[in-house]
């Protein structure tokens, strides 16, 4: 999957789709039964971003990603816009997107080519004009020897790219991908991720991206939609989420951070035994911090906390410790990878007052 | 499979140079074996042997194996397998038809009274073939509902249970709730996402059913038509019921048998029956893989 | 499939009416047929009254035949419970290429036309000793028929509950075979056993095509007087006979509808 970027920056030209916006509106899904599976929800998602949802199963994303591709339809009074056209009422086969699932979904009885052609069967594209569109899209994607083979004669990540370029080929108005890499193993995510995100900017399609991998969200969304139980957490770009959570939810779902609990007095917080400036209301707090924002002090005058390492985990680029201090709860620290500190060794702590997070 | 599986705590290792090892493995297939063996026994003594018997049987005229042929190239008999033919064709496309339709719709509609329906539609699942030939009787004899109605609205009593068509209706009704059922069971194993991803590209519900359900339903129609084909070629009671004149292969051997007393022919004729509906059956079998049984 | 429930088209009306065609077909005779048994005279219809005369008619006459199917079908169920269930276990224990030909050649009974079989067993055992007036000839008629749909859906279960591991689990514990065969294969193959034991008496019950040519005056079955009554009998006691013929299979169809939407073991 070694990609010539001159070469396919010149065909994606061709395949450069209009982006157009889409509006949510009080879209809300409560299914038979009484089961609330998304509160109303408002959400724009401009022309040619990449917005992905993201969360644990049962937040409620996929819900929303079929209610924007017409698979459900939301409770009533909510309303889905592409562009200004309203599209709540019509099914999916009438409002042209694209979809990738997660199970791939490509058609068994049918040729990779013929997934390919498909869409534009059913659009009744003449014959020559087929052909050739889908012998574009099949180099685009580097299908190009596979056109004519069975689809379990294919491995995961090729049926991926042909689920890909099944739904590109009928140049759709939004792409929407439900976890369409999450059937495949580590390697095989890593390179079909940036294959996707090159995709995605080159041909500026609007994407709706849904996933609960948190790697997959940063790498490849303009904006992240953080959901829990039904409801958005928090939309925002990636460096947002990461480092202005907005609750608590996204600050534990996202990464890893730390909670550090103690008392404000004077503009110092007291942590147990150790202590650091910090200017905020007198009275007890919670703060969060990163594990990149916790050094290793070069000495007793610079340490904020200290005590002693629980663990420790060598990552090859850092080495992550589990530091107790002598009351509170553990802290993750990351510090350099060539480190020679070890379980039960003493270590003092620094702080970063800049990187707390007071967070409700 | 290892046969080592009741290896106490202070048993050697495996160790295929022990004796002991060796003769362990030998004794689970052996218990395999010893279990299977009732069963292999009642098979060979109760069904193999006669079937041998009644093939012996077709050529142990004069005429020895060629009876075979003479008694194909009787023109009754003949006959009367073309229409069995014919009539098994028959059955089985409007039974694949209707339970398609009846089966799919199930499968994608819930409403209220579904469950109830399903139970009515494969309720006569495992009804002998002489009741369900007391069912046409019932629908289209010369006291049945259908002469009846027809009676009351043209003043002209239709009444067909006692002919080919009342057997081809009888067939049907008997066929139809057990390839709803296979329908329904393929059915629902398809990957809704499937479907869904044909709408994506623009399918409309019609074309969906075409170009992705049917091929999918393809195994089990062809598993489900087969079945459907052997039963009416072999079916009995049904035709018993309705009248002993109606020229089907399973009749003429009766009569044959009965009336005629020549067992050689009846014999021959039905080896020849037996092939045909084993033969399918082994269509079905090798398509599906699924359970497949004619009864009737 | 929620997708195409929230949108019902003409095209659902269409389909939905059709199926209740269908429906009516199946049922509608069933439903003429049970009312005919309970109407004192049918020609007249339902304003004659409704008796049981009829019903009681039938014990008079056909009493024995009922109580023989009985008979026939409890020792049928035996005999396939015994010599099936540890067939099926074999087969589920070596899933290969011998295995499924053992099952293919224990199908075969379902496969060939049931007239076909009784003439082989005619011909091979008609005159050995008394079994050809015997009722236990007609038992080994059911057997061979019923015996396949035991092993099916004895076999269908043990398959899918990965009984090799089980077993390994339970020896790892120190069972040898007799135990883990009690304690451990019997109680998970537990729906496939009642789902063929179902179907066995079912269709022992109700067997006609073998029983025909088997049976004798002496040992009619239900099918038999059933075949017997339609032909020369007025129709109300045809329809009260079907109608006790129903009562009897009932039961065990309500219950094999039950255990297919739990889990599905294939008969």
């Amino acid at each position: 999957m070694a990609v010539r970027p001159l070469e396919s920056a010149r065909m994606t030209d061709r395949f450069h789709l209009d982006a157009v916006p889409i509006r949510l509106d009080g879209c809300g899904k409560t299914f038979p039964g009484g089961a609330r599976a998304l509160e109303p929800l408002d959400l724009t998602i401009r022309g040619g971003e990449t917005i992905v949802f993201l969360g644990p199963s049962g937040c409620g994303k996929t819900t929303t990603l079929r209610i924007i591709a017409g698979l459900e339809s939301p409770d009533p009074g909510g309303r889905v816009l592409f562009g200004d056209e309203d599209v709540t009422d019509l099914p999916i086969e009438r409002r042209n997107v694209g979809m990738v699932f997660q199970s791939y979904a490509l058609f068994p009885n049918m040729t990779v080519a013929e997934n390919v052609a498909y869409g534009l069967k059913v659009r009744r594209v003449g014959r020559a004009e087929r052909g050739r569109r889908v012998e574009e899209m099949l180099d685009l994607m580097h299908l190009g020897e596979f056109a004519g083979r069975r689809i379990d004669q294919l491995s995961g990540g090729q049926r991926q790219r042909v689920a890909l370029a099944r739904a590109l080929v009928v140049r759709p108005r939004v792409l929407l991908l439900d976890e369409p890499l999450t059937a495949l193993d580590a390697k095989l995510r890593d390179s079909l991720r940036l294959e996707i995100d090159r995709l995605l900017r080159e041909l500026g399609i609007t994407a709706v991206y849904v996933t609960h991998d948190q790697g997959e969200a940063m790498a490849l969304g303009d904006r992240i939609v953080v959901m829990a139980k039904g409801r958005v957490a928090q939309v925002g770009t990636p460096r947002e989420i990461y480092y202005q959570p907005a609750d608590g939810f996204v600050a534990d779902f996202i990464g890893t951070m730390n909670r550090v609990g103690g008392t404000v007095r004077d503009g110092v917080l007291r942590i147990g035994r150790g202590s650091l400036p910090w200017s905020g209301p007198d009275g007890p707090v919670e703060l969060l911090t990163r594990p990149e924002d916790i050094a290793l002090a070069s000495g007793e005058a610079d340490a904020h906390l200290d005590g002693r390492i629980a663990a420790a985990v060598f990552l090859g680029d850092r080495t992550r410790l589990v530091v107790e201090p002598a009351d509170g709860p553990p802290l993750t620290v990351d510090t350099a990878g060539r480190s020679d500190l070890g379980r039960g060794d003493r270590v003092s702590l620094r702080v970063d007052p800049a990187r707390l997070l007071a967070v409700p | 499979m290892s046969a080592c599986v009741q290896h106490g705590p202070g048993d050697l290792p495996r160790s295929a140079a022990s004796p002991r090892a060796g003769r362990r493995r030998m004794g689970e297939p052996l218990r395999l074996a010893a279990l299977l063996a009732p069963a292999a026994i009642l098979f060979a003594a109760f069904f193999l042997l006669p079937l041998v018997r009644l093939i012996a049987i077709g050529a142990g005229g004069p005429q020895g194996w060629a009876a075979y042929l003479t008694t194909l190239a009787d023109p009754g008999h003949l006959d009367s397998l073309a229409s069995t033919l014919a009539l098994s064709a028959g059955v089985t496309a409007v039974t694949l038809a209707v339970s398609t339709v009846a089966g799919l719709f199930l499968v994608r509609h819930r409403f209220p009274g579904h469950a109830l329906l399903v139970a009515l539609l494969t309720f006569p699942l495992a009804f002998p073939g002489v009741v369900i030939g007391f069912m046409v009787i019932m629908l289209a004899g010369r006291q049945g509902l259908i002469g009846t109605v027809t009676q009351a609205l043209t003043g002209g009593k239709l009444v067909f249970a006692y002919s080919m068509a009342g057997l081809f209706l009888g067939y049907v009704y008997f066929s139809i709730p057990r390839v709803i059922l296979t329908v329904m069971a393929a059915a629902e194993k398809l990957d809704p996402r499937l479907e869904e991803a044909a709408r994506s590209l623009g399918a409309s519900p019609w074309r969906v059913v075409a170009d992705v359900i049917l091929p999918a339903l393809k195994p089990a129609l062809i598993s489900a038509g087969a079945l459907c084909f052997a039963t009416s070629m072999g079916a009995f009671g049904t035709a018993f019921t309705l009248a002993t004149r109606i020229n089907v292969l399973p009749m003429t051997i009766y009569t044959e048998f009965t009336l005629q007393a020549n067992i050689a022919a009846a014999a021959a004729l039905s080896v020849l029956l037996g092939l045909i509906t084993w033969a399918a059956l082994a269509v079905a079998r090798s398509v599906a893989g699924t359970s497949v049984a004619a009864a009737g | 499939m929620t997708s195409l429930t929230h949108r019902r088209g003409w095209g659902f009306w269409l389909q939905l009416g059709f199926t209740l065609l269908v429906c009516a077909l199946l049922t509608v005779p069933m439903a003429m047929s049970m009312l005919a048994g309970l109407t004192a005279n049918y020609f007249v219809g339902l304003k004659s009254g409704l008796t049981l005369h009829w019903v009681e008619e039938v014990w008079r006459v056909y009493a024995g035949t009922i109580l023989l199917s009985l008979q026939i079908a409890v020792a049928c169920l035996a005999v396939t419970l015994v010599v099936g269930v540890p067939a099926a276990y074999a087969l589920a224990r070596r899933p290969g290429r011998l295995a499924r030909l053992v099952e293919e050649l224990l199908m075969m009974p379902v496969a060939i036309p049931g007239l076909a079989t009784a003439l082989a067993l005619i011909v091979t055992y008609g005159a050995v000793g008394d079994l050809r007036s015997s009722w236990l000839f007609i038992l080994v008629g059911h057997v061979l028929f019923t015996l396949p749909f035991m092993v099916r859906a004895v076999l269908a279960v043990m398959l899918s509950v990965d009984l090799t591991t089980l077993e390994e689990g339970a020896a790892s514990l120190g069972a040898g075979f007799i135990r883990r065969f009690r304690t451990i294969v019997l109680p998970n193959a537990r729906s496939g056993i009642l789902a063929g034991s179902l179907m066995v008496l079912t269709l022992s019950v109700g067997e006609f095509n073998l029983t025909w040519l088997l049976h004798t005056p002496l040992t009619k079955t239900l099918p038999v007087g059933l075949a017997d009554s339609y032909a020369s009998l007025r129709i109300e006691i045809g329809s009260a006979y079907t109608l006790v013929f129903f009562l009897m299979i009932v039961p065990s169809l309500i219950l094999l509808q039950g255990l297919a939407r739990h889990g599905r073991p294939s008969a």
